[in-house]
C-alpha cells in the first residue's frame, strides 16, 4: 500500500546517507519479495520506489528515465511531493514473479489484517501449515465486522506477507502458498 | 480544519480536491480502482488505497470498501467530488454513522433533492417558480388528461425517478397522450424500478440556467451568481459558461435572492447548484438541484474569484460563509469546454492510450486535466479528458481566448471533441449568445446538410 510507511523486518538503512548500494539492496529486497511498490519516509525524506511490471493495457508511471533512482531530501513538513524512483528490472535480472510454485491469496476486501482470531489465540496458520481450501488463514476487519478469509487453494504456508494489525488494500497479497492440491 | 481527507473519486475533480487541500494544509487520501493504479490523484495524494476492480459498481460505489479505507488511514473528512457517491443519501449516512464528516450537504438533504417530485414541490413551497404541472405523481391516463388539459399542451411526462432522458415523452395534443402515458410510465419502471412519472408544460426552446450557492453550517446561504449551460446533448453539457448572455444585474440580483431564501429554508449546507429553465419570454422555472460540487464549477470560480472547493471543504469544517467565502464581486466572463474522449460528430466514447497532450496556456487560460502523454483513458468511466476554461473581460475576450486555446490543444491517440468545439467558437449564434437547448441539434444537422 502506498503510504505505508512501514519498514520491513529485517531491512534498515541510515538517514541521510542513502546511497545507491542501499537503493539497489532495497530493489533486490522488492523483487525477492515480489514488491511492486515500496515507500519509504523518515523525517525529511521520502522515497518511493516502483518497478516496471509488465502489464497490459496499464500506463507507466509518469516519464521519469526507466532505471534510474531520483530521491528528494531536505524537502519542509508534510505534504511533501513524493520523490518517485523507477526502475526496470535489467534484462539479465531474476523474473519480476515470484516463485512459480507459489499461489498468492489476497485482500479480497480494504481492512485491517488479523493473523488469529483474538489477541491471547493462536495464529489461523504458521508457515509450513498444511490448509484445505476453504479452510479461514486470516481475519480482515472492515467497518468493524470481522471477515474470515479462507484459502482459495489447498497448500502449504510458505510466507506470511503482511504482518499482524496492519491495514491491507484490496488485491494486497496475504499468503504465499505451495499449493498441493486444485483449486476450489 | 480537518487533519486529513480521503477522495473518493477519480480523475481531474480528485486532483481539484488535492489542489485545495494541499492549498489548505490538509493531507490527502486516494482511493483507486486496479484500472487507476497509474493515474495521477493516487500519485499525487499523500497516501492511497486500491478499493477494487475496475467496474466502478465494485470499487468507486462500494461504500464499504471506500469506508474501510477511511478507516485504515484514520481521516476525518471524505471529499465525493461530483458523480459516484456524491449524492448518495445512504453513503453520507454510513459516513455519519462511521464518525467522518461527509463533504456535502446532510443525508435528508440529499434524499430530498434526489427525488425530483418531492424537491420540486418542496422549492416551490419555499419561493422558488416551477414549471406549470401536475400536483405530484400522475396516477393513471384519465387525470394525465385533465393536468394536461389544465397545464395547456404540449406537455412532457417524466420519471419521478428519472434523469438521463429516460421515462420521457413530449405531448402535442390529447389523442397522443394516452399511449406516451403507457410507453413512459414502461420506460421508468425499467431504467428506475418505479413507473411514477408526472406531468410539465414542455417549453419548446429553453436555456438552461443554473445558480451556483454554498450554505454554511450556521443557517446562512449564499449565491455566486449563474452560468449558462444550454450547449448540451441528451442532458450532457458540453460548453458552459458565467455569466449568461440572457441575464442581467437586476434579475441575477431577484432571482438569486430566491434561491438565497428557500434554499436557507430548507437549511441547505455546502456547494450546490439550482438549475432552471428560462422560457423565450425570459420566465425561469427550477427543475432540479444538484447537492454537490459540479464539473462546470471552475466558471464561476473565474468570475467571482472564489474557490469553490476550498470553500466547500472550511464550511464542512463549520467555518461562516463570512470567513470563508467574504464577499466576492463578479467581474469579466468565463466560459468552459469539456474536452471529452469521443468521436466529435458521433459522439462515440474513444477509449485508449494517449500518444501526445499539449495543453495550452497564456492569459486567461486554465485547464482542469488528469490526462497526460502516455495515459491511458479506461473504458470503465466517463469520457471526461479535461477541462478548457478561458476568461476575459468580456465574452467576446473569452471566446476569442478560447478559440485560440482550442486550435493549440493537441491530443493524439484519441479522439476528442475538440473539433466540434472550435467550430462552435465561430458559430454565429453562439457568438451572439442565442442559445438553447438544442443548440447541438440544429448545429449538427446544419452541418450535416
Amino acid at each position: 500500500m502506498k503510504g505505508s510507511k512501514k519498514q520491513p523486518a529485517g531491512f534498515e538503512f541510515t538517514v541521510p546517507g542513502v546511497d545507491l548500494g542501499q537503493l539497489e539492496r532495497l530493489l533486490s529486497f522488492m523483487t525477492q519479495h515480489g514488491l511492486e511498490e515500496f515507500e519509504y519516509a523518515h523525517g525529511d525524506l521520502r522515497i518511493r520506489l516502483k518497478r516496471a511490471i509488465a502489464q497490459p493495457g496499464a500506463a507507466p508511471a509518469l516519464a521519469l528515465p526507466a532505471g534510474s533512482a531520483t530521491m528528494v531530501q531536505g524537502v519542509p513538513a508534510q505534504p511533501a511531493p513524493a520523490a518517485v524512483a523507477q526502475s526496470a528490472p535489467a534484462p539479465s535480472q531474476a523474473p519480476v514473479a515470484p516463485k512459480e510454485e507459489d499461489h498468492i491469496i489476497k485482500s479480497p476486501i480494504v481492512g485491517t489484517f488479523f493473523a488469529a482470531p483474538s489477541p491471547e489465540a493462536a495464529p489461523f496458520v504458521r508457515v509450513g501449515d498444511l490448509v484445505e481450501a476453504g479452510q479461514t488463514v486470516c481475519i480482515i476487519e472492515a467497518m468493524k465486522l470481522m471477515n474470515e478469509i479462507e484459502a482459495d487453494i489447498s497448500g502449504e504456508v510458505a510466507r506470511v506477507l503482511v504482518e499482524n494489525g496492519q491495514p491491507v488494500e484490496y488485491g494486497e497479497p496475504l499468503f504465499a502458498m505451495r499449493p498441493t492440491g486444485k483449486k476450489k | 480544519m480537518f487533519r486529513k481527507i480521503l477522495i473518493a473519486n477519480r480523475g481531474e475533480i480528485a486532483l481539484r480536491i488535492i489542489d485545495a487541500c494541499k492549498e489548505l494544509g490538509i493531507a490527502t487520501v486516494a482511493v483507486y480502482s486496479e484500472a487507476d493504479r497509474n493515474a495521477l490523484h493516487v500519485r499525487f495524494a499523500d497516501e492511497a488505497v486500491c478499493i477494487g476492480p475496475p467496474r466502478s459498481s465494485e470499487s468507486y460505489l462500494n461504500i464499504p470498501q471506500v469506508i474501510s479505507a477511511a478507516e485504515i488511514t484514520n481521516v476525518e473528512a471524505i471529499h465525493p467530488g461530483y458523480g459516484f457517491l456524491s449524492e448518495n443519501s445512504n453513503f453520507a449516512e454510513v459516513c455519519e454513522a462511521s464518525h467522518i464528516t461527509f463533504i456535502g450537504p446532510s443525508p435528508e438533504l440529499l434524499r430530498m433533492m434526489g427525488e425530483k417530485d418531492q424537491a420540486r414541490r418542496e422549492m416551490s413551497a419555499a419561493g422558488l417558480p416551477i414549471v406549470p404541472g401536475s400536483q405530484g405523481i400522475v396516477p393513471d391516463e384519465a387525470t394525465a388528461v385533465s393536468e394536461a388539459a389544465r397545464i395547456k399542451y404540449p406537455v412532457i411526462l417524466k420519471a419521478s425517478a428519472g434523469g438521463g432522458g429516460r421515462g420521457m415523452r413530449v405531448v402535442r395534443s390529447e389523442v397522443e397522450l394516452a399511449p406516451a402515458f403507457a410507453t413512459a410510465r414502461n420506460e421508468a419502471q425499467q431504467a428506475f424500478g418505479v413507473p411514477d412519472v408526472y406531468l410539465e408544460k414542455f417549453i419548446e426552446r429553453p436555456r438552461h440556467i443554473e445558480f451556483q450557492v454554498l450554505g454554511d453550517k450556521h443557517g446562512h446561504v449564499m449565491h455566486l451568481g449563474e452560468r449558462e449551460c444550454s450547449i448540451q446533448r441528451r442532458h450532457q453539457k458540453l460548453i458552459e459558461e458565467s455569466p449568461s448572455p440572457a441575464m442581467d444585474a437586476k434579475k441575477r440580483a431577484e432571482l438569486g435572492g430566491r434561491v438565497v431564501a428557500a434554499l436557507e429554508q430548507v437549511g441547505y449546507t455546502s456547494a450546490g447548484t439550482v438549475e432552471f429553465l428560462m422560457d423565450e419570454d425570459g420566465s425561469i422555472y427550477f427543475i432540479e438541484m444538484n447537492a454537490r460540487i459540479q464539473v462546470e464549477h471552475p466558471v464561476t470560480e473565474m468570475v467571482t474569484g472564489v474557490d469553490l472547493v476550498k470553500s466547500q471543504i472550511r464550511l464542512a469544517a463549520g467555518e461562516k460563509l463570512e470567513e470563508a467565502v467574504g464577499a466576492p464581486v463578479m467581474r469579466g466572463h468565463a466560459i468552459e469546454c469539456r474536452v471529452n474522449a469521443e468521436d466529435p460528430d458521433t459522439f462515440v466514447p474513444s477509449a485508449g492510450h494517449i500518444t501526445v497532450f499539449r495543453t495550452p496556456g497564456g492569459p486567461g487560460i486554465r485547464v482542469d486535466t488528469a490526462a497526460h502523454a502516455d495515459a491511458v483513458i479506461p473504458p470503465y468511466y466517463d469520457s471526461l479528458v479535461a477541462k478548457l476554461i478561458a476568461y476575459g473581460d468580456t465574452r467576446a475576450e473569452a471566446i476569442a481566448r478560447m478559440r485560440r486555446a482550442l486550435e493549440m490543444f493537441v491530443i493524439e491517440g484519441i479522439k476528442t471533441s475538440i473539433p466540434l468545439q472550435r467550430k462552435i467558437m465561430l458559430d454565429p449564434d453562439f457568438i451572439e449568445g442565442r442559445l438553447d437547448t438544442h443548440f447541438l441539434d440544429r448545429f449538427a444537422t446544419s452541418r450535416a446538410g
